[in-house]
């Protein structure tokens, strides 16, 4: 069997391999710190932080971010946040009709007169999108494109579990301390913004340009808005995101205290799941189809051993 | 083998009435069955019947997703994800097709390693190996063009990158890259003929992989010894059961590898910027192959140098395509009339040496190449002027303080001046890559032709049963390799 050791060090090595491709200037994102539930081998979603994050989803994030490849019967399918015993068929669900019924979507079929008219949103409908096109969206957030949210965790993560939702998390909650952005009046009589850093080598001070928000844990460069030594330039880059979240923001509807972590993380988790629907169906299917395996390769090496008892080899 | 007599007796009425018209139930008998196999393949050997699983897994679940995949620009990314939402085990198909790429490539290199440690590529199996270094040429292409599929941001920058690799070629290139393109730049028709072409490369493959099988069949297994069968009965064993057994073993061990990934790990082989969907007008930092062409991306990257007339661009892709290139010629590079490197000393450490360097040029292909990975000092600061006269001058320092503070004076006396880091210099990814393209060559093109000539192998043993004997007389219960 030492040839197998061998076979699982290169296993090894090209995992190894795959997280050393992961470099970038952004800060690591972490998750929570109670965790995930659903990042362990036999992890699984969150019922109730799934709910959490869909009413911060609706009330903060969907006034500027589209969801396009969710359908309001999504959240009433099996695994989904309000999945309902009761209602197999997720378009029966009442509450996902509630929810549904909420937004005023525009017909993607004309009316009998061939007309295309307002009507509120049903399960089988497609996520409400906040603008009706790229451009409409850029012209309301001065220029930039608020992303589509619906497999966010799948495109900011690395591939291991909950490194996606930890980006979301981190992002969202990772904006610096609104009384440390300084404001000065600039040559041009116009407010600037500033971040003055005096932690370990990176000492100076981070202009924030107009527009745009400081957040370590965004990708980029803030290297040309830096005035400090140009070799200890900090962590992360700007977005036109200000942050969101603040104490209090939305009020849950199970009590759960609304603080910036529990929003961030329970939005995270909505989004963890809205990137793979089937998330727990997959990870519940892992371990029969593993075991089945592993059965099966015993078998098979008892079969093997009685086959070739009486050959020298 | 084929001086071997067919065993098969037909048993009813139709099978002797079939095989006198077709026999094929007996030429699936003598292939698979009652065909002769030395007793001593150890577990390196059973990645053939692995590799054939993978590719009837990948062409199984890639004719299902095709029925529901959509090969517009416009639809492609949501259609893939549609598939994994809507169509029921969508998702279950998509990963193991996806991670089953992966897995197959994982595969293809443990084999081709197996046959270039135990020989396998030499007389009279060369036109074996070349059969398989086709297949494996196809893979390549198969697994590029099924990652613009998806039609992520990495499907399609990097098939940008691929493809402006053929503009570098002198005079036909650039109509080369617009017929390949099928256009000046990618869009919908590119998608559509990769989409064309990955359905139609996997069966080529398989019917390479026939030629290859029967390319086997004619000399038979090479094995660890690398000493061909001499007697029929004591050195082998019937194909089956021996070998379906332990062949089926390994395949079902090969399986668990693939499940964890597939209901665990799915998305950890790829790049997560293939979940952003394709938009030319955004290029991604830093474009990265998948994993398994990773080795020969470092080496596409290594060559950053003109030669005479040729450009370091054109250069480089020169020797990407070398390096598979040199594997077809590889049978008549080895000099050695020793085929295990287990008789081979010297070689066998050069063979391991080969083995790493791939290994750390895929870590290589993966990093960025101006990264230091040892850096010799530390970085400094240099301010460079131009003062009010007009004279340049710049001056270096170790301390931000004082750079910052000389910047100012500068400044001060009205010149312009401008602070910018001085790297340190450092061994960097680049200087690795180029060490370790060095050695690839060197070991196909200097280390084998000459060693072979030069080493003084150990005794090989007369036969492959002698060898079965002697490993257990001379170390007891030692377990079967």
């Amino acid at each position: 069997m030492k040839l197998f050791r061998i076979f699982s060090a290169a296993v090894g090595a090209l995992a190894l391999t795959m997280t050393a491709s992961a470099a970038g200037g952004a800060k690591h994102a972490h998750a929570p710190e109670k965790g995930w539930s659903f990042a362990s081998p036999t992890g699984q979603l969150d019922k109730k932080a799934m709910q959490r994050g869909y009413q911060v989803y609706r009330e903060v994030c969907a006034s500027c971010h589209g969801m396009k490849l969710l359908s309001y019967r999504n959240l009433g399918e099996k695994g989904g946040p309000f999945y309902d015993e009761l209602y197999p068929n997720a378009n029966d669900n009442l509450l996902v009709k509630a929810f549904a019924a909420e937004d005023e979507i525009l017909d993607p079929v004309p009316d009998d007169a061939g007309d295309y008219v307002y009507r509120p949103a049903r399960p089988s409908d497609v996520f409400r999108s906040p603008y009706p096109n790229e451009q409409a969206a850029r012209a309301a957030n001065g220029g930039a494109y608020p992303p589509d949210l619906s497999v966010i965790t799948k495109a900011r993560g690395h591939g291991e579990p909950g490194s996606g939702a930890s980006y979301v998390y981190s992002l969202l909650s990772g904006y610096p301390d609104p009384d440390k952005i300084k404001t000065k009046k600039g040559e041009d009589g116009l407010n600037i913004n500033y971040i003055e850093f005096d932690k370990d080598e990176t000492v100076g001070t981070l202009i924030q340009p107009n527009g745009q928000y400081y957040n370590p844990y965004m990708s980029g460069d803030s290297s040309a808005n830096w005035q400090g030594d140009p070799r200890h330039v900090p962590y992360g880059g700007f977005l036109a995101m200000a942050t969101q979240l603040s104490d209090g923001r939305v009020e849950y509807m199970d009590g759960t205290e609304a603080t910036i972590s529990q929003m961030a993380s329970d939005v995270a988790h909505f989004l963890q799941w809205a990137g793979e629907p089937h998330y727990d169906a997959r990870k519940k299917l892992g371990l029969p189809v593993v075991l089945y395996l592993l059965f099966f390769a015993i078998l098979l090496w008892f079969s093997y051993k009685r086959i070739w008892r009486n050959v020298d080899h | 083998m084929s001086g071997h007599e067919s065993t098969y007796k037909p048993g009813n009425g139709f099978t002797k009435w079939l095989d006198s018209r077709l026999p094929i139930v007996r030429l699936a008998h003598d292939s698979f069955v009652d065909f002769p196999t030395p007793k001593n393949l150890n577990y390196w050997y059973t990645f053939g019947g692995i590799l054939a699983i993978c590719l009837a897994v990948q062409i199984i679940t890639g004719i299902v997703l095709a029925m529901h995949y959509t090969a517009t620009v416009d639809q492609a990314f949501a259609s893939v994800e549609r598939i994994m939402r809507d169509v029921p085990y969508g998702w279950l198909l998509r990963y193991i097709h996806a991670v089953g790429a992966s897995m197959f490539f994982l595969a293809v290199y443990m084999h081709m390693f197996r046959g270039l440690y135990y020989g396998s590529y030499k007389a009279p199996r060369e036109v074996l190996w070349i059969l398989g270094c086709v297949i494996f040429l196809l893979m390549m292409a198969t697994a590029f063009l099924g990652y613009m599929l998806p039609w992520g941001q990495m499907s399609l920058h990097g098939a940008n990158v691929i493809i402006s690799l053929f503009g570098a070629i002198p005079l036909v290139g650039e109509s080369l890259q617009t017929w390949l393109l099928g256009g000046p730049s990618i869009g919908n028709q590119t998608l559509q003929r990769f989409f064309s072409l990955h359905y139609l490369l996997p069966f080529m493959i398989a019917g390479v992989v026939i030629l290859h099988i029967w390319a086997l069949h004619v000399p038979g297994n090479n094995n660890p010894t690398g000493v061909e069968v001499q007697d029929v009965k004591k050195d082998t064993v019937p194909f089956h059961p021996y070998y379906t057994v332990k062949d089926g073993f390994a395949i079902v061990v090969f399986l668990i590898i693939f499940a964890a990934f597939v209901f665990y790990l799915p998305n950890v082989l790829g790049h997560a910027d293939n979940y952003i969907e394709a938009n030319p007008l955004v290029t991604p930092a830093h474009i990265v192959p998948e994993w398994y062409l990773l080795p020969f991306y470092a080496i596409l990257r290594a060559i950053t140098f003109n030669l005479g007339p040729i450009d370091a661009k054109l250069l480089g892709v020169i020797f990407m395509f070398a390096a598979i290139a040199v594997l077809f010629v590889l049978p008549w590079l080895d000099t050695s009339k020793v085929k295990s490197m287990r008789y081979r000393p010297v070689a066998k450490q050069f063979f391991f040496g080969f083995v790493a360097a791939c290994l750390l040029l895929g870590w290589v292909g993966a990093s960025n190449p101006d990264d230091p990975i040892i850096a010799m000092g530390s970085d400094k600061l240099v301010v460079t002027y131009t003062d009010a006269q007009g004279i340049d001058g710049s001056a270096v320092f170790t301390e931000y303080d004082e750079a910052a503070m000389f910047r100012s004076e500068q400044q001060a006396a009205g010149a312009t001046a401008s602070m910018a880091v001085q790297k340190a210099p450092a061994f960097r990814f680049i200087h690795l890559g180029q060490l370790l393209t060095a050695y690839y060559f060197a070991y196909f093109l200097l280390i084998l032709p000459i060693l072979g000539l030069r080493e003084r192998p150990k005794g090989e043993p007369d036969s492959i049963h002698k060898a079965i004997i002697g490993s257990h007389s001379s170390a007891q219960a030692v377990p079967a390799e």
